[in-house]
């Protein structure tokens, strides 16, 4: 077959390579010739991307189709380019949701179970991992494999969130939930600091399935992670309105913002105004799933806004252990350095997954959206020696900055397990992305 | 394309019946519209575009499986690039018979089946790279020129008789053939288009151009001098 043409590859940060991209249907015969899976392309740095131009990447997003779905059960299989969006478009109306979903329908199940996903209920249902049942892969020597928690469980448990190093995710059985209807019972609560929100989102916990926080960044001393809380419920049907949500318009950023339009000035009026708009310190209702749980899916392409450099989220997770004020810490490495956060989010996690690398441990998360300057490498650095002290690691879905020593430092022992599968699996370490060599040295 | 169109009229509740080159996949392809549509199994029935002596057999199977044909799709056929045809006879040879002379030949098949009933549709997925001798397109374009000069033969000789022959012209659509070309403007998703061909063959609209500024964008390159096609790339 022809080698594919050279072309960029992008995260969903913009953060970009040149590269070759094989597309196809049939990613059981592709698959054979690349060195690592891409979807959609929305994990935010640079796991999706290829180390160099010679090892070509699967682009696996026209391999969508169900291999089956037991209506009785919720059992479901499908290949794995197949997006949420399309999923909950076809079964929701049926009753039928994935257990845990991200912030966005526009990923793909395969990369759902490489990142290990999280959602808004992460403190209730885990992670998506949690759910996943079997995996068909190829792996690095070329054989298909199933593998499931009985099945090869060490190559099942390292590919969970790990990031489409441990081979080539072909297929993907989870099992969907029910739910009572496509509407949310919806509270939002105002929140005035951050100490107050760590509080608030433990209770939320033990309240509702839903619970996530939006904090104004640039808010500073007393003001210091306000925000507003947000946590919800599926509506039973007969609270519901009667007919499904309609999809809106969703109209889609044409063309990048210049640099200088998300400023510090822009950025704290928008903030102000999004704080009052909660202007009753706690308010319900009944909103469309889509509204609560995608609530960006609204403007595509909305990562132009931050214009040709691109931005970064930079999203850690802070143990139990660190204490009720390590979220202000972190926070204060950000204010103190003039880190201008557009969009921030806030959300505690209940529990471990249990995939070897996956992100989510009890504990406190924090997600910054960052646009992209000169000085944004410092940043990170210096978030990643915060976080470091407060016993806490990043997310690999949305890393492009860290460097390897701070990597090596956050995952300790988990480290040396991940690298055993993969030396199993994989000796020749025929996987490898652009990620996988600026952190593991592939 | 093809497989978004089968999913919309799966979801419909259109009952289906799969051709195709290779059973396993096939089947694969069956299971998924099954979700899409009611859950009961669609058949299929193996098919290949290059043996041109399994075109009644499977069309009389398929008509059998459905209890008679109202509607006939093809959406099959080959494509390479105009560097890779001309540095390779034997692909222009098999390019030149798939898309054109046995695509002919089911079509004529489905006429038959189509008529011996009381008429139907006939739709056919040919090119925008037919309606003008482009150079990146020389002989694939070639192949679907005639393509849809035939399919416009028979809907003249047909019409009158029940026969509804739609001709899709895709343009650019972002699908697995163009994957890794650059996207002009106008470039349409398997989604769109297929939304806009089911439009068609409910209404017998003739002849869709998909994404639809594609007619207009067509008609200007039909009307440029060939001083001018000389000179531009495309």
């Amino acid at each position: 077959m022809a080698e594919p043409p050279l072309s960029t590859l992008s995260g969903w940060g913009r953060h970009s390579a040149q590269g070759r991209e094989l597309v196809g249907e049939d990613i059981e015969e592709l698959s054979a010739s690349a060195h690592l899976s891409r979807g959609l392309g929305r994990s935010y740095g640079d796991s999706s991307l290829p180390p160099d131009e010679r090892q070509a990447v699967l682009n696996t997003t026209f391999a969508d189709r169900i291999v089956h779905f037991d209506e009785e059960t919720g059992g479901f299989r499908a290949e794995s380019g197949l997006a949420l969006s399309q999923l909950n478009r076809l079964l929701m109306p049926r009753g039928y949701f994935t257990p845990v979903s991200p912030g966005t329908g526009f990923v793909t199940l395969g990369g759902m179970v490489a990142a290990d996903v999280h959602g808004k209920n992460q403190h209730s249902a885990g992670n998506f991992g949690d759910h996943v049942t079997a995996l068909k892969m190829r792996v690095g020597d070329g054989r298909l494999v199933e593998c499931s928690p009985q099945q090869h469980p060490d190559l099942f448990y390292a590919t969970i969130g790990g990031m489409g190093l441990t081979g080539h995710i072909l297929e993907v059985e989870f099992g969907l939930r029910r739910i009572p209807s496509e509407w949310v019972w919806q509270t939002s609560r105002r929140i005035h600091d951050i100490d107050e929100f760590q509080d608030a989102l433990e209770d939320a916990a033990t309240k509702w399935p839903y619970s996530m926080g939006w904090i104004d960044c640039l808010a500073r001393g007393k003001n210091m992670g306000r925000g507003i809380l947000m946590a919800g419920d599926w509506a039973e049907a007969s609270e519901a309105p009667p007919t499904p949500p309609k999809p809106g318009f969703r109209p889609s950023l044409r063309f990048d913002w210049p640099a200088w339009v998300l400023n510090g000035l822009t950025i704290r009026a928008f903030n102000e105004l999004y704080y009052r708009k909660q202007f009753r310190r706690e308010s319900s209702g009944i909103v469309s799933h889509a509204s609560f749980t995608y609530p960006l899916d609204a403007l595509r392409s909305w990562n132009r806004m931050y214009g040709r450099r691109g931005f970064t989220q930079y999203q850690c997770v802070l143990p139990r252990e660190a204490g009720r004020s390590s979220a202000r810490r972190v926070l204060e490495v950000l204010t103190a350095r003039g880190g201008a956060s557009f969009l921030c989010v806030i959300k505690d996690f209940g529990r471990e997954s249990c995939g070897v690398l996956s992100f989510p441990r009890p504990g406190i998360t924090l997600a910054l959206d960052i646009a992209v300057r000169d000085d944004t490498q410092a940043l990170v650095d210096a978030l990643n020696e915060q976080v470091l002290r407060e016993g806490g690691r990043i997310y690999l879905a949305k890393d492009s900055f860290t460097r390897r020593e701070h990597f090596e430092a956050m995952e300790g022992t988990r480290l040396d397990e991940f690298r055993a599968v993969r030396d199993r699996w994989d000796p020749q370490r025929r996987f490898r992305s652009a990620q996988s060599v600026r952190l593991l040295g592939d | 394309m093809g497989r978004a169109l089968a999913r919309l009229m799966a979801e419909r509740g259109d009952a289906l019946c799969l051709l195709g080159r290779h059973a396993d996949d096939l089947q694969r392809s069956a299971a998924d519209l099954a979700v899409y549509g009611d859950g009961s199994a669609v058949p299929s029935v193996p098919c290949d575009l290059e043996k041109p002596e399994s075109f009644t057999t499977a069309l009389d199977a398929a008509s059998e499986a459905l209890g008679g044909l109202d509607t006939v799709v093809v959406t099959a056929g080959i494509f390479a690039t105009q560097e890779e045809l001309e540095a390779d006879p034997e692909l222009a040879e098999r390019l030149l018979r798939v898309d054109f002379t046995n695509t002919v030949l089911f079509c004529e098949a489905a006429k038959n089946t189509l008529l011996a009933e009381v008429g139907g549709t006939l739709c056919v997925f040919s090119s925008v790279a037919g309606e003008r001798g482009r150079k990146p397109v020389i002989i694939y374009g070639a192949a679907k020129a005639g393509l849809t000069r035939y399919l416009e033969g028979l809907d003249h000789k047909h019409s009158a008789h029940g026969l509804r022959v739609v001709t899709v012209k895709p343009g650019f659509v972002k699908t697995s053939m163009t994957a890794g070309l650059q996207p002009p403007p106008f470039a349409g998703e398997p989604e769109g288009v297929a939304r806009q061909v089911l439009r068609a063959i409910d209404r017998g609209t003739p002849v869709v151009y998909a994404p639809s500024p594609w007619r207009l964008v067509m008609a200007v390159i039909r009307a440029l001098p060939r001083a001018i096609m000389r000179r531009v790339g495309f």
